[in-house]
């Protein structure tokens, strides 16, 4: 211990002043933040807003749709996980187990828990204890698809079932609420997830364009991409708000949530491109050439040998687009005035009770706290695949 | 008997590999050709219907609106207001990507740091700020920071009585004399100083001492600054509070505070992890050779690392800068008046949106396409030179 100390702390006398000036820094922050927290802070702006903070004015009796698309979800997730785990060579230990939990999902666990504590109704504590058995649903699903006939789907098959439910579901919760009553960390998530999606097909249409040997391709690919990364995409948004409505029949009338999902995929389709052109770069030539050998079509040598596992060394980069653009589309509140989470966590502090009162602290950390610890714990999990992966080390 | 060679036998025409390429290519274009026309028919059929302008004329309608902290008219042309929005980007962008660029790279240094204490507080930092979105840190600077944390005029914070800190604005000490002036002086300092250091470092190339050209090259510089100054009989002026604003020094808007100093926060933290980055992946045997050679700590990062890893991270650090210069563009939700919130507000007032942002768009692809032209042309210069 005393040797720790001395080597990590106080090298010298430089490094014992740095030492001590960034230990009171950092004290001096944990004091502010735990002072705030559970003696100045006034919590109970959140919880009378939890609702509206969360899903906005949601009708109560489609938030059922809600539940089911969030537990599709996480069904999904987890049998998709544990459907790609390969059986290790030894069986890791219970405690092993619940302490890798931990690491990757205490942060998740904790913030559902305190959000159940915040909400102190018998719906959310059953809404948790369904999420827990839809996980365990999921992995049950994912184990099947190792241990039994399952194992003969071939994998995109496999993927689609497993990504068609909560799709469905969400895109059905979209299209049920009306705007108005739309709101909170739902449309930040729903945003995201469904312009991620329908972003992916035309992201990788671009980057297979890009490295096209075809010229005509390669420069229209490369200059829709050049564009659309020259551009900020709060500007695409403000001109999506007030023009895209020039560009489309009259007849379908776009409203807040249709002009975000547009921008959105066509703005990151863009990124989603670059990352995915760099995937197909770091596949070496004799694939694509071994594929030749065998008298493969260009077409199947594309979808059966090289995007296949560019898209698969690219995960990590996939996940961190997804990062951004979760936290991106805040941006669709502000520009197009979608009643998003950081814009209830602003208008909350304007309400009659909370006026003037200085509120605007505990509102934004709330809404910083979902934000962070999503984001968070999202690129913890793209580190942990890429060293899974192995990508990058040789 | 000679082996019976196949002959080529003649393809099919629709199965020829060139004609299937052009065919392939003319059929994307006439896609996009018809993607393009059903788009503008559209909007031409749009536009009739509600008869609006398409065309930049709006540019020379007068603007109806006034910059806070400059003498813009009301009754000048959109134009010149423009104008002005673009300079206040450029303004926020140059003073941003230097401070990010500092903040970040100290904070990367840090999170490789031996010391304990300063690698904790580096990983803190930088995974705190990376995962919050930009516009809950802006909001946070303006609403909670500069709104409320700030004090009112009457009792504004005084730090050393060379600043006056309230919620209309962050005063600093600011000289006095024309700006012309200012710049004619600093260029000439900087030039001199660049030619000193010049001179030492072929000097140092003759003898071997070490060269310490930066630190003779900031030394001329400030004392060059310092000596045109006086005899050219400038000052410096303290901003100082008077009654409901403040007077002297040079006064900076709360809103372009706020946007500075969330844009600086936030990039710096991808910048950060940039430079750890390149910092690791230069190869080891570089840092132990300068141990080997009895190098210091810091001449080992000043002189032999630091240098390689630059070179590693420009691409990446190129688009850090783009990124920040595109953010900007959210000074508009605090209005900082920078040219998103000129084109909003001309909009507002009834200019024709499509050319009016189709005009911004065009602005920041311009700088776009610019920095990254230095970003390369920096990168050119780095980059080490292989067979």
């Amino acid at each position: 211990m005393i040797t720790w100390m001395r080597r990590n702390l106080f090298r010298s006398i430089t490094d014992t002043i740095l030492t001590v000036i960034s230990a009171s820094i950092l004290g001096y922050v944990i004091f502010q933040v735990f002072q705030f927290v559970f003696v100045t802070g006034r919590w109970e702006i959140i919880q009378v807003n939890l609702k509206i903070l969360l899903v906005g004015r949601f009708p109560e009796e489609l938030m059922f749709l809600v539940g089911f698309s969030i537990l599709a979800t996480c069904f999904s997730i987890a049998s998709l996980a544990s459907g790609m785990n390969r059986p290790l060579d030894q069986p890791p230990t219970l405690a092993g187990k619940l302490w890798e939990l931990f690491q990757r999902f205490g942060l998740i666990i904790a913030t559902s828990a305190f959000l159940i504590v915040l909400a102190g109704d018998l719906d959310a504590v059953l809404f948790g204890a369904y999420v827990v058995l839809s996980i365990f649903a999921g992995r049950l699903f994912g184990t099947a698809r190792r241990t039994t006939l399952l194992r003969r789907l071939p994998g995109w098959l496999w993927l689609s079932i497993n990504a068609t439910l909560p799709l469905v579901l969400i895109f059905l919760t979209m299209g049920q609420a009306a705007l108005e009553e739309w709101g909170g960390f739902l449309i930040n998530f729903y945003l995201a997830v469904v312009s991620i999606a329908l972003s992916f097909p035309l992201g990788v249409m671009l980057a297979l364009g890009r490295r096209s040997t075809l010229p005509l391709l390669r420069w229209l690919s490369t200059a829709y991409i050049e564009l659309i990364r020259g551009a900020p995409l709060f500007v695409l948004l403000l001109l999506a708000g007030v023009a895209l409505e020039f560009f489309i029949p009259a007849s379908i009338a776009p409203d807040a949530i249709f002009r975000a999902v547009t921008v959105f995929t066509l703005f990151t389709a863009a990124y989603l491109a670059e990352v995915i052109r760099g995937g197909l770069q770091s596949i070496p030539k004799g694939q694509a050439e071994a594929g030749k050998a065998l008298g493969l079509s260009t077409f199947r040598i594309t979808f059966l040998i090289t995007l296949p596992q560019a898209l698969r060394n690219v995960i990590p980069a996939q996940i961190g687009q997804f990062i951004s653009l979760f936290k991106d589309t805040t941006l669709a509140g502000v520009a197009l005035s979608v009643f998003d989470l950081l814009n209830v966590g602003t208008a909350i502090t304007k309400q009659d009770d909370y006026l003037g009162q200085g509120l605007i602290y505990e509102s934004l950390a709330f809404v910083g706290l979902l934000f962070w610890v999503g984001s968070y714990v999202m690129s913890r999990e793209s580190q942990r695949i890429e060293k899974k992966l192995g990508v990058g080390i040789r | 008997m000679s082996p019976q060679l196949s002959t080529p036998s003649k393809v099919a025409f629709f199965r020829d590999i060139r004609t299937l390429k052009w065919a392939l290519q003319i059929l994307a274009l006439l896609a996009v050709f018809a993607l393009f026309y059903w788009l503008y028919g559209n909007y031409q059929e749009n536009v009739a219907k509600s008869s609006i302008q398409t065309d930049l004329r709006f540019l020379d309608n007068p603007a109806n609106f006034t910059i806070p902290g400059n003498d813009l008219d009301q009754s000048q042309p959109v134009r010149d207001a423009f104008v002005e929005g673009f300079l206040n980007t450029l303004r926020v962008a140059f003073i941003g990507i230097a401070l990010a660029t500092i903040l970040g790279t100290l904070i990367g240094i840090a999170r490789l740091s031996k010391n304990f204490m300063v690698r904790t507080l580096g990983t803190v930092y930088v995974e705190l700020v990376r995962n919050l979105p930009l516009l809950l840190l802006l909001t946070f600077m303006n609403l909670a920071v500069v709104l409320q944390a700030f004090p009112r005029i009457e009792n504004a914070w005084l730090p050393l009585d060379l600043f006056v800190v309230s919620n209309r604005g962050i005063a600093i000490p600011w000289f006095i004399g024309s700006p012309a002036q200012l710049g004619i002086g600093i260029l000439s300092a900087a030039l001199l100083a660049f030619v000193v250091a010049k001179i030492r470092i072929r000097q140092a190339d003759k003898t071997g001492k070490q060269d310490r050209a930066w630190l003779v090259g900031i030394a001329t510089f400030v004392v060059l600054v310092v000596l045109i100054w006086l005899l050219f009989g400038y000052g410096w002026e303290l901003p100082y509070v008077d009654g409901r604003g403040t007077t002297g020094g040079l006064r900076l808007d709360p809103s372009f505070f706020a946007l500075v100093a969330s844009l600086v926060i936030y990039t710096s933290s991808h910048i950060a992890e940039i430079v750890r980055g390149s910092i690791l992946a230069v190869s080891r045997g570089q840092g132990e050779a300068a141990d080997a050679i009895a190098l210091s700590g810091s001449q080992k990062m000043r002189l032999i690392i630091l240098p390689q890893a630059f070179r590693i991270a420009m691409p990446a650090l190129g688009n850090q800068y783009l990124n920040l210069i595109k953010n900007s563009s959210l000074g508009a939700t605090i209005s900082y008046f920078e040219l998103t919130q000129i084109a909003q507000i001309t909009v507002g007032n009834g200019s024709p949106a499509v050319p009016a942002f189709s005009l911004t768009l065009l602005v920041y692809l311009a700088i776009s396409l610019v920095t990254s032209l230095v970003v390369n042309f920096f990168n050119r210069r780095l980059a080490l030179v292989e067979r």
